[in-house]
């Protein structure tokens, strides 16, 4: 069949950097294509030219033959492109049916027509099988639904195209697979769907081809049924899948961080476990398994209802995230945009945020020392910037995640708990998120390292704690963790028995 | 129509009857019909400039110039009024209302086209505004004497057995409800305040609704200069001080995000009678005059917290019985 969007060596240039370099894209109406590749790569980038939010520097872009070019993302929405977003453009305070109508509601008689838009919005969510009131706020839905909301906005306004940039970074597998079904039934009716991805199980399930990108660069096509994981991933990073978890093996040292019996009601309970200098300590679970509430307690953030927290064997009080920094505990939180980094804030002051009071010389901030710290944690994690000034809200997730990452580290804690320090990064960046936190345990930092990706878990962790329902199910070695075991203690609950060390 | 009564209206018209039974109770004549009817018409203009305040505020923005606007359009109105008693009462009215128009898009274009804070732009021009009264009336005043009857008199007449007054602040609101619910540039308001990014993506002029809500607020607040200098019978240089802060305390009382993109008229109209009804209950309890004032303002919060823990405990519910 013939492409319906073709993009012929279009670059896009931003100041000092080449973003896009000649790409070629060929997509097919009915077909569900991969755009594949890794942080800075230029995923975002050919997206938002598609969206209509800038236009490319050089390039040619043709829908159904005909060349064209959009001025605004409503232009490119007309014109049949719709995107859903990462971040999502919604109205958390409207109804489900306005933010679908938003923009072209449906008149009747000169007014709105509620009733009709109401009516429509029920077909089409009937159409798509999806269980959602039209009535409801978005702002009162689940992650998943707002996504299925968008793409029923999508086919609303009858969309040729439909990109989807990672739709399943914040889904649990249940709605992975409600979104599989309904990609296929878009692509079955003759719709073409771009899908952004980092997870190669996702691109082998729903895709029929793709491209890959590598350094605003296209490296390859193909179709996805003639491809292996190691071919994709060499084109996206020239190295392959055995250096993604360089778990090095170091000597376990003293207990740094002892847990017994923490509580906190309706959350979690009873949860122990021992943390040595130098582990890493995998806290795998389902979403909701109060694998991160137990870290906020830990970190002070929220109080606990019963047990008790010893750091370096003495027992400690941690009722605020400053005792808790003061008794060596670092957390570096899962969502880095709403709780990690402040955005608008450049690298250097991000960097220095919680040690800012011991770079001030007689209450005046040193500017150089602060320079110097950024510089120091950022080189170590190779923070790819226009340099220390650079707003964090201008890097792309991989380098916030690091941002984030060195600002904790330049508080130099003995105890490093890191909540999902890759979720939403690409191969790449993770491999060197992973390298450094080999790196940090070898120096006898203890690290808490919550993943809900098993390969990373499994690949990182020198022990595993397996938490389902707010109670650990399991407690594993290195040696003895198999896929199988863990999946089994993280969907089964505790039963009568108490869980331990 | 469901729509039209959400849970945080309900929760703010039970605290107003709470009050009124408290009231009651102290003194017994607090809602004889004189009374709760003069509690209206002292709340009319409230309700009126609050319902423009209600739009720009729906936006993302603040018109911290309605006092000011009602201030330079009362005072130009009475001095024309002075000037040429013979103008027809309805001319009256509209030139008031074009005056405001004229305030509000100059706020409005300044927003919309140079990208000023609404903040810092009605802070600024709160200032101008009023300093354009000084201006125009030679520091002077015009007084009840100086007016012809019509001008005087239209705020104390009767319609149907209705003061024109609260009839007027019906009319208004029913106006606006209409816009804001039903028409596809009402709902835009909604849309660009809620999220000015995901309103660009379909095609709102963002800029556009920017300009209209301090236009609209303007006419408002036009509307509303003409009307308390013939209901107060005086134009004096500080009519109206203060109100733009009254204004945004019946908004807040009434449920409407400071944030943007929620907020309904009823929520407006139940916010200003609030104000009316504690700022007249304070009197016929025989409240200190010294002390007035800061119960006022502890009353304005109390209500905005009692409302704000209402409408969190009722989400947590909804979100709780979503997962179960």
């Amino acid at each position: 069949m013939d492409s319906i969007l073709t993009l012929k060596g279009v670059s896009k240039d931003f100041p000092g950097i080449k973003a896009l370099d000649r790409v070629d894209l060929s997509v097919r109406p009915g077909e569900v294509h991969a755009l594949i590749g890794e942080n800075g790569a230029g995923k975002s980038t050919l997206v938002k030219i598609l969206s209509g939010v800038f236009p490319p520097t050089e390039g040619v872009i043709t829908l159904e033959g005909k060349p064209i070019s959009f001025r605004s993302p409503h232009e490119s929405q007309a014109a049949g492109i719709s995107a859903i977003h990462q971040e999502a453009t919604m109205f958390p305070e409207l109804s489900v049916t306005e933010n679908i109508f938003m923009g072209h509601h449906l008149k009747a008689r000169g007014i709105v027509g509620w009733r009709s838009m109401q009516e429509r919005t029920r077909e089409l969510l009937d159409s798509l099988q999806i269980k959602i009131n039209p009535r409801a706020k978005v702002k009162t839905l689940s992650f998943a639904e707002r996504q299925m909301v968008e793409i029923v906005k999508a086919l609303s306004i009858n969309t040729k195209i439909v990109i989807m940039d990672e739709p399943t970074s914040a889904l649990t597998l249940r709605e992975v697979e409600h979104l599989y079904t309904i990609i296929r039934q878009l692509a079955a009716s003759g719709k073409a769907i771009i899908f952004i991805s980092h997870k190669f199980e996702e691109i082998f399930e729903i895709a029929d081809s793709y491209t890959v990108l590598r350094d605003g660069r296209w490296v390859g096509e193909g179709k996805v049924a003639e491809a292996t994981v190691d071919t994709i991933v060499r084109m996206m990073v020239g190295r392959s899948l055995d250096q993604m978890y360089p778990k090095s093996e170091i000597p376990l040292g003293e207990v740094a961080l002892k847990v017994e019996g923490l509580t906190r009601n309706g959350i979690f309970k009873d949860v122990s476990f021992e943390l040595r200098k130098g582990e890493i300590l995998g806290f795998f679970g389902l979403v909701g398994a109060g694998r991160s509430e137990v870290m906020r307690v830990v970190f002070g953030i929220d109080p606990a209802d019963g047990g008790q927290i010893s750091i370096d064997g003495k027992r400690v009080e941690i009722r605020s995230p400053s005792d808790a920094m003061r008794h060596g505990i670092a957390l570096v939180p899962e969502d880095r945009q709403l709780q990690g980094a402040i955005l608008p804030m450049n690298i250097r002051e991000n960097t220095t945020l919680p040690i800012i009071g011991s770079l001030a010389s007689r209450g005046v901030l040193r500017r150089d020392a602060e320079t110097a710290v950024a510089q120091r944690y950022g080189t170590l994690l190779q923070v790819k910037s226009a340099g220390w000034e650079a707003a964090v809200n201008s890097l792309s997730g991989g380098n916030q995640q690091k941002v984030v990452l060195a600002k904790w580290l330049a508080t130099e804690p003995r105890v490093l708990v890191l909540d999902e320090p890759t979720k939403g990064i690409d191969v790449a960046t993770k491999a060197t998120v992973h390298k450094f936190i080999s790196d940090l345990a070898a120096e006898a930092i203890a690290v808490i390292l919550v993943s809900s990706e098993l390969p990373e878990i499994l690949g990182m962790s020198d022990n595993i704690v397996v938490m389902h329902e707010g109670r650990i199910t399991a407690l594993m070695s290195r040696g003895e963790a198999t896929p199988e075991k863990v999946i089994l203690a993280a969907t089964t609950s505790a039963g009568g028995e108490r869980s331990s060390l | 129509m469901m729509g039209l009564l959400k849970r945080r209206e309900t929760s703010l018209l039970v605290i107003i009857l709470v009050v009124v039974a408290a009231v009651t109770f102290r003194a017994h004549d607090f809602l004889s019909p004189g009374n709760f009817e003069y509690i209206l018409k002292d709340s009319s203009i409230l309700v009126i400039v609050s319902i423009g305040q209600l739009l720009v505020i729906l936006t993302g923005g603040i018109d911290l110039s309605v006092a000011s606007t009602i201030g330079f359009t009362g005072m130009s109105v009475a001095l024309l009024n002075k000037a040429d008693p013979g103008i027809p009462l309805v001319i009256i009215v509209l030139i008031s209302m074009v005056i405001g128009l004229a305030l509000g898009s100059f706020n409005g274009m300044l927003v919309s086209v140079f990208n000023i804070p609404p903040i810092i732009t009605t802070l600024g021009t709160l200032s101008i505004y009023r300093g354009f009264v000084i201006v125009l009336s030679g520091g002077t005043w015009v007084s009840a004497d100086q007016m012809s009857a019509p001008f005087r008199d239209f705020p104390q007449g009767y319609l149907l057995g209705i003061s024109n007054m609260i009839s007027i602040a019906i009319l208004i609101s029913l106006v606006f409800a209409a816009f804001l619910y039903l028409t596809r540039t009402g709902r835009e308001v909604y849309g660009a305040g809620g999220s000015p990014i995901a309103a660009q993506y379909v095609g709102i002029n963002v800029k556009k609704i920017n300009f209209l809500v301090f236009a609209l607020s303007g006419i408002l607040s036009g509307l509303a200069g003409y009307l308390w200098v013939a209901f107060y019978a005086s134009a004096a240089n500080d009519s109206a001080t203060g109100l733009e802060l009254q204004t945004i305390a019946a908004c807040v009382v009434g449920g409407v995000s400071i944030m943007g993109g929620s907020g309904s008229i009823v929520g407006v109209l139940l916010g200003s009678i609030f104000l009316g009804i504690v700022k007249n209950a304070l009197t016929v309890i025989r409240i200190s005059p010294f002390w007035q004032v800061a119960i006022q303002g502890f009353v304005i919060l109390l209500a905005i917290v009692v409302n704000t823990v209402l409408d969190r405990r009722a989400q947590a519910s909804m979100l709780k019985r979503r997962v179960l």
